[in-house]
């Protein structure tokens, strides 16, 4: 398994596929927390779904991770789209088979995938924390927000709760991608399906039937990141998630592994 | 262990249709073992089957000694490239075969040998998108040949390939037979595979047409004496000798084509004589693979 791993981390690593991953991830994160700094003292909308975060919440232990939190949404997409491209991919460049000749135990090349590919998901989370991190003390006396509170035992402890909370998110919507990938081995189906399916399908049944909300993986993976709402518990999200992406990942493991490679 | 390859009964279907019926051949250890037969005749499939691919419906087979219901037991030991090279585009060559040689715990060393000796040594550092199609051809041989194989099995690895790299090709599978690898080679270049597979399996609409021995199969197959009269008078009365002897004889091209065995020919020179027709030449030719193969298959 380390093998393939390895193996997929080298892929990973090419220049076209990390440099364009960290200037997304980095540009998005750097466009949302500045919104919420620089429109702090606006009195209008600077957070998540029209939310007013004043400069008084932001001077809280919360305000050291508002900004890397909220695009975690973003960062899910951008980790769906790369799982389900580099598994889908294998298929459409005919490269499976060689990696099936190389190594013919078919859990572990997707166990070293996966684990390559976790691997790649956290380094970008942890991008994101530090262009969110640096561009909120950057901003925070323009906006008039006291950082004393970021820093105390209270922000620390915070700040690696967001961490792993949007790690598991970043995952989540990962995993998803993968299981895309491999049910329809091709990357423009997978990515197509899975980017349409979370960003619009999602956002109408959820306005439309609002009691959807609390079942939509999607919205539920997000949910993990900002460790819950009003209406759907964050332990709900943890549990429902994991359901949904252990059957998920189960169905499509033993697709895998039964299949014949014939591309 | 006598052979690389032995298959018994191996069948693969497909809903209703029959991809290969109950195929049974041999591949002996230690030589170039030509895998022929028209396109869909389930070359690629057999070659799938016996690299774990795909699941076979029926029969058995062993590769290397080892059970193909168990490819991880002797695929460290096989190199492979099927139905041509599959690479990463945005990958140079030399990071292709990196992703390989983790992928199989190979040494990393090994990759610029490998180059070298497909004559890519200059062109690693090139992503592959910007190969050409025998380029791509000389990076899936050298993928093939990773694990320093003992088994090496090719289909059509001289797809795209110039003639200068062709014969290179025919002389690395040489090269590799005379160490000890056992080459399983499928390919629609039956002159090259003439000269270099001592065995070979034939395959039509899924079934075995032959296996064994090249020379046996070609010695198998009725020569043709072309014999070319000093005066072109006498072509009929030449076709008339051969006929009356049991011979399908033919006259074109200023000569008498007869089918017959090799050694009819003095023989035939004698009739001829008595006959009073002076013969110009005579050339006794043997059936190449490529005309025993069209033979055999109907194509």
């Amino acid at each position: 398994m380390f093998n393939v791993m390895r193996a997929e981390l080298r892929k990973l690593r090419r220049p076209t596929l990390l440099i364009s991953t960290i200037l997304v991830v980095s540009a998005l994160t750097a466009l949302f927390t500045s919104i919420v700094f620089l429109r702090a003292n606006s009195g209008a909308g600077n957070g998540q779904r029209g939310e007013i975060v004043s400069p008084a919440t932001l001077s809280q232990a919360m305000g050291l991770v508002y900004g890397f939190k909220i695009v975690s949404f973003f960062l899910g997409i951008t980790a769906l789209c790369v799982f389900a491209s580099q598994t889908a991919q294998e298929y459409t460049l005919g490269t499976l088979r060689n990696l099936l000749v190389r190594q013919p135990s078919r859990m572990k090349i997707l166990a070293g995938k996966y684990s390559a590919m976790i691997i790649f998901a956290i380094a970008l989370v942890f991008i994101d924390a530090v262009v969110a991190i640096g561009i909120s003390f950057g901003l925070a006396s323009h906006a008039k927000v006291t950082t004393t509170a970021w820093l105390t035992s209270s922000g620390i402890a915070l700040l690696g709760k967001t961490f792993a909370n949007v790690m598991l998110t970043t995952i989540a919507f990962g995993t998803f991608g993968m299981i895309l990938g491999l049910l329809f081995r091709s990357p423009i189906s997978a990515i197509a399906t899975g980017v349409i399916w979370t960003l619009i399908l999602e956002s109408i049944l959820g306005a439309v039937v609002s009691s959807t909300q609390k079942w939509l993986p999607g919205q539920n993976f997000d949910n993990i990141a900002q460790g819950g709402s009003d209406t759907v518990s964050y332990h709900w999200s943890l549990a429902l998630s994991a359901g949904y992406l252990i059957v998920g990942f189960t169905i499509v493991a033993v697709l895998f592994k039964r299949r014949d490679v014939a591309n | 262990m006598t052979t690389a390859i032995s298959v018994t009964d191996l069948t693969k279907v497909y809903g209703e249709r029959s991809a290969l019926s109950h195929a049974t051949f041999e591949v002996p250890l230690g030589t170039v073992c030509g895998f022929v037969g028209p396109n869909g005749s389930g070359k690629t499939t057999t070659i799938r089957m016996l690299l774990g691919l795909i699941q076979p419906t029926g029969g058995t087979g062993t590769v290397l000694g080892e059970s193909i219901a168990h490819p991880e037991r002797y695929l460290p030991r096989v190199g492979a490239m099927i139905e041509g090279p599959a690479f990463y585009p945005a990958l140079s060559g030399a990071e292709n075969l990196k992703v390989l040689a983790s992928l199989g715990g190979f040494p990393q060393e090994r990759v610029g040998l490998l180059l070298e000796q497909v004559g890519l040594g200059d062109r690693g550092g090139s992503k592959y998108k910007t190969y050409s199609l025998g380029m791509k051809q000389r990076l899936g041989i050298a993928a093939a040949l990773l694990p320093n194989p003992k088994l090496l099995v090719l289909d059509e690895p001289t797809n795209g390939l110039d003639p200068s790299g062709i014969q290179e090709v025919r002389n690395l599978i040489k090269d590799l037979a005379s160490d000890g690898t056992s080459v399983f080679v499928s390919s629609h270049l039956l002159s090259e595979l003439e000269m270099i597979a001592e065995s070979l399996v034939m395959l039509r609409e899924g079934k075995v047409l032959f296996a064994g021995r090249t020379k046996d199969l070609l010695a198998a197959q009725t020569a043709t004496l072309i014999a070319r009269p000093e005066f072109s008078v006498d072509l009929n009365t030449l076709a008339e000798i051969a006929t009356k002897h049991g011979h399908t004889a033919i006259v074109e091209d200023g000569a008498v084509h007869i089918s017959g065995e090799a050694d009819w020919g003095a023989a035939f020179n004698r009739l001829a004589f008595n006959a009073g027709v002076t013969l110009a030449a005579l050339q006794v030719t043997q059936p190449t693979l490529e005309e025993t193969f069209f033979e055999m298959t109907g194509e």
